[in-house]
C-alpha cells in the first residue's frame, strides 16, 4: 500500500498501547450518586443507567477518565469492563480532557458542500488547537470533528459544548459567537 | 432545568400553498414558531389530543386496524408498513400477562436527514400524542423515545412537554379513565450513528454497547430489556395523530398508490432554499429542487442528487424527476430512506464526496461484522489513495469487487448503506474516477470538500 498519508485516525480514544488520562477526582460527590441511583429506579433493570451515569461523571470529572469509568460501574454495582466497554464504544464520552469550549463541527457531505472544511480550518486558527489535540494552553478552547449533527438546513453546523447548535455560514459569525462563548453567554463544559 | 431553547432555525419550512388540499399540513403544523411546543397551543390551534381521546374510545385492535387502513410505512428508512408492525405485538393471554414497550427512535444521524429535529422542536406534543396512541393500540406498560445525545436541548424540550402531558392526565395511571397506566420516558444516546439501527437501540437503551442484535428474535418477541418491543420513528409516530383524526381511508388517498401520506423532506446543499418540505409521497423530486427549494443556489448546474439521506445511491440528471416514494425510488436504483436530499452541483467532485461519505461509514461501523468494519475501512483507503493521487486503474474493479462482499453480508444494513453511494458514484460517474486516476486531479477542478486540518 503507498498511501500519502495514512486515513487512521490520531485521535482514536485508545489507539494500542495509548493510556487514558487520569482526572484529579477519584469519587463522585453525594448530589451526583444520589442521580444515579434516582435514574437507576426508573428502568427495569439497572444496566440501563450506564449511559446517563457516564454523562454524569463526564460533568463530575470533567471527562471520563478511568477513574470516572470506575465510579460509574461501583455506583451502580455493574462490572468495571462493561463501563469501559461503553465508554469507549461511544463518542460523546469524552475520553480526554477538553476545552471550557469544545467546538464540534460537523464536516459531513451537506455541511461540506456549504464550506465547513473550510469552516474547521477557520475553527482551528482562530482557537489555535488542531482537532483532537486537547485544549488550548488557556483551556478556553478545543476543536473536534464530528459526523453529521442532523442541522444539514442550515450548514455548515457547528456544536458547542453539549448544546447549542449555530449557523456559522462566515468567520465573522464565528467570531461572534467566540466572543460570547467568553461572555459567559454559552454553558461552559460540565455545566 | 436550563431554560428552553428559544433561537429560530434559518432554513425554510414552508412554502406557498402549504396547508391547502393539495399539499396538507399534518406534520409541521405551527413550525417555525417557538412557543409552539406548550400543550395549550398545541390543543387549542391545532386539533391537539383529539385523536388521542377518539383512540382511547375505541377498542385496541382498532386503532391498530386503523393505522393498517392508511397504509402508514415506516418513515426511518425501510418502508415497513407501521400497521402491520404493530400486529406482530404478541397478545395477552389468560394465563400469560406480558409487559410490553413502544421505542420512539429519534436517533437521528443520517447525513442530510433534518426532519426528526423539526418535530422535536416544534411538534413534540404530536410525538406525545401518537406514543400514546401507539402504546394504548399495543396495550404497552412505557414509552421510551431514545434522542440522540447531541439533542440536549431537544431532550429538555420534550421533558417539559411530557411533564406538561402529565399534568393534564394524558399520562401516568388510568389515563382519562380507562384504567390504563403508561408513561414515557427519554433516553439519551451518547453519539452513535449506528444506533439508529433498531436492535442496535434497543441494546443501547439498556445501557450496552450498541452493537445490532441477531435476528431472530426480532424484537416483537424479545426487545427492551427482554419483552415484546415495537420501534417506530419519530416521524412515523407523529402522523398517527392526524390518521385518528382524519381516518385511515381518507389519510390513504392522500399520496400515492401503497406510498400513502404526507413526509417531510429534507433538502440540504446547493440549492437557494435549503430546510424542510413536507409534501405528499409521490411528489416529483425536481418540483421539490427547482421550484420549492429554488434551484441550484450557484448558478451552475446540479449534477447529482442523494434522495434520501446518505445511504441511498445517487441520481443523475436522467434521474431527477422521479416521484418521491419508496416504491418509485427503489425503481430507479436508489431508496426513499430517510428523506433527506443532498443536492450537489457541477463543482463537486464525486471522489472527494465519495470518500467523505464511505469514511462516516467506516467510522460508525460498530466493528462486529468483519466484511462492514474491514471493508468500509479499505474503501475508505482505496479512495483516499484515488483522491490523492496514487490511484490505480485496478482499484476501480476493486472497488467494484468489494461491495457485493459487504453488502447482505452483515447483521444490520450498515454495511449494505455505505455499498449505495459507492456502487452509484462508481457506475454514474466512472469517468471522475478515471480522470482523478489518470491526471491525478478532480475532474471538477476546485472542489474542496475535504479539510487539510484533523485526521484526513
Amino acid at each position: 500500500m503507498n498511501h500519502p498519508h495514512s486515513p487512521e485516525t490520531s485521535n482514536e480514544p485508545l489507539a494500542p498501547g495509548q493510556r487514558l488520562p487520569e482526572s484529579e477526582r477519584k469519587a463522585f460527590s453525594p448530589e451526583a450518586l444520589a442521580e444515579i441511583h434516582a435514574i437507576m429506579a426508573q428502568y427495569p433493570d439497572k444496566l440501563a443507567a450506564t449511559l446517563p451515569a457516564l454523562y454524569i461523571a463526564q460533568r463530575e470529572f470533567g471527562f471520563v477518565s478511568l477513574a470516572a469509568m470506575k465510579a460509574v460501574a461501583a455506583a451502580i454495582g455493574i462490572p468495571e469492563g462493561h463501563v469501559f466497554g461503553v465508554a469507549t464504544f461511544y463518542t460523546m464520552y469524552q475520553k480526554a480532557p477538553v476545552g471550557k469550549f469544545h467546538f464540534q463541527v460537523c464536516t459531513n457531505i451537506s455541511c461540506a458542500l456549504r464550506g465547513a472544511a473550510q469552516l474547521l480550518e477557520k475553527v482551528c486558527e482562530r482557537t489555535g488547537v488542531k482537532p483532537g489535540q486537547g485544549p488550548s494552553p488557556d483551556g478556553l478552547w478545543s476543536v473536534e470533528e464530528v459526523e453529521c449533527l442532523a442541522g444539514c438546513g442550515v450548514a455548515p453546523c457547528v456544536q458547542v459544548n453539549q448544546d447549542v447548535y449555530d449557523e456559522l455560514v462566515n468567520e465573522d459569525k464565528l467570531v461572534e459567537v467566540m466572543e460570547a462563548c467568553k461572555r459567559g453567554e454559552y454553558r461552559p463544559w460540565g455545566y | 432545568m436550563a431554560a428552553i431553547r428559544t433561537k429560530p432555525d434559518h432554513h425554510t419550512y414552508t412554502f406557498p400553498g402549504f396547508g391547502s388540499e393539495k399539499f396538507p399540513n399534518l406534520l409541521l403544523r405551527g413550525a417555525g414558531d417557538l412557543n409552539n411546543w406548550h400543550l395549550p397551543v398545541y390543543e387549542q390551534q391545532h386539533e391537539g389530543y383529539v385523536a388521542m381521546r377518539k383512540a382511547l374510545q375505541m377498542e385496541p385492535v382498532a386503532v391498530t386496524d386503523e393505522v393498517k387502513a392508511s397504509g402508514l410505512r415506516g418513515r426511518g428508512g425501510a418502508g415497513f408498513p407501521a400497521g402491520l408492525k404493530w400486529s406482530f405485538m404478541p397478545k395477552d393471554t389468560p394465563e400469560r400477562k406480558l409487559t410490553r414497550y413502544l421505542v420512539c427512535n429519534g436517533d437521528e444521524g443520517e447525513p442530510g436527514t433534518f426532519k426528526d429535529r423539526v418535530i422535536l422542536e416544534y411538534n413534540p406534543h404530536q410525538l406525545i400524542e401518537g406514543m400514546i396512541i401507539g402504546g394504548w393500540a399495543m396495550q404497552c406498560a412505557m414509552g421510551y423515545v431514545y434522542i440522540r445525545g447531541e439533542f440536549l436541548w431537544l431532550i429538555e424540550k420534550l421533558e417539559a412537554a411530557i411533564q406538561q402531558a402529565r399534568d393534564a392526565g394524558y399520562l401516568g395511571k388510568n389515563i382519562l379513565g380507562t384504567g390504563w397506566d403508561y408513561d414515557i420516558l427519554v433516553y439519551r444516546g451518547a453519539g452513535a450513528y449506528i444506533c439508529g439501527e433498531e436492535t442496535a437501540l434497543l441494546n443501547s437503551l439498556e445501557g450496552r454497547r450498541g452493537e445490532p442484535r441477531v435476528k431472530p428474535p426480532f424484537p416483537a418477541a424479545k426487545g427492551a430489556f427482554g419483552q415484546p418491543t415495537t420501534v417506530n420513528n419519530v416521524e412515523t409516530l407523529a402522523a398517527v395523530p392526524p390518521i385518528m383524526r382524519m381516518g385511515g381511508a381518507e389519510y390513504a388517498k392522500i399520496g400515492s398508490p401503497k406510498n400513502s401520506g404526507t413526509r417531510i423532506f429534507g433538502v440540504s446543499g446547493h440549492v437557494k432554499r435549503p430546510g424542510i418540505y413536507e409534501l405528499p409521497m409521490g411528489t416529483p423530486m425536481n418540483f421539490l429542487v427547482e421550484e420549492l427549494a429554488g434551484g441550484s443556489s450557484t448558478g451552475r448546474k446540479i449534477k447529482a442528487i442523494i434522495p434520501g439521506g446518505a445511504s441511498c445511491p445517487m441520481l443523475d440528471e436522467k434521474d431527477f424527476d422521479v416521484p418521491m416514494d419508496f416504491d418509485n425510488l427503489k425503481a430507479r436504483g436508489s431508496m426513499g430512506g430517510s428523506g433527506g436530499l443532498i443536492v450537489m452541483d457541477e463543482s463537486v467532485c464525486i471522489v472527494q464526496a465519495t470518500l467523505r461519505l464511505i469514511r462516516f461509514y467506516a467510522h460508525e461501523s460498530c466493528g462486529q461484522c468483519t466484511p462492514c468494519r474491514e471493508g468500509c475501512n479499505w474503501m475508505q483507503l482505496i479512495l483516499h489513495r484515488i483522491e490523492h493521487g496514487q490511484g490505480r486503474m485496478e482499484d476501480l474493479d476493486l472497488l467494484a469487487s468489494l461491495t457485493p462482499r459487504i453488502g447482505m453480508r452483515t447483521l444490520c444494513p450498515l454495511g449494505d448503506a455505505a455499498c449505495g453511494p459507492m456502487d452509484s458514484a462508481l457506475q454514474k460517474f466512472r469517468h471522475e474516477f478515471e480522470h482523478h486516476i489518470i491526471h491525478k486531479t478532480c475532474y471538477a477542478q476546485g472542489s474542496k470538500l475535504l479539510s487539510s486540518v484533523g485526521a484526513h
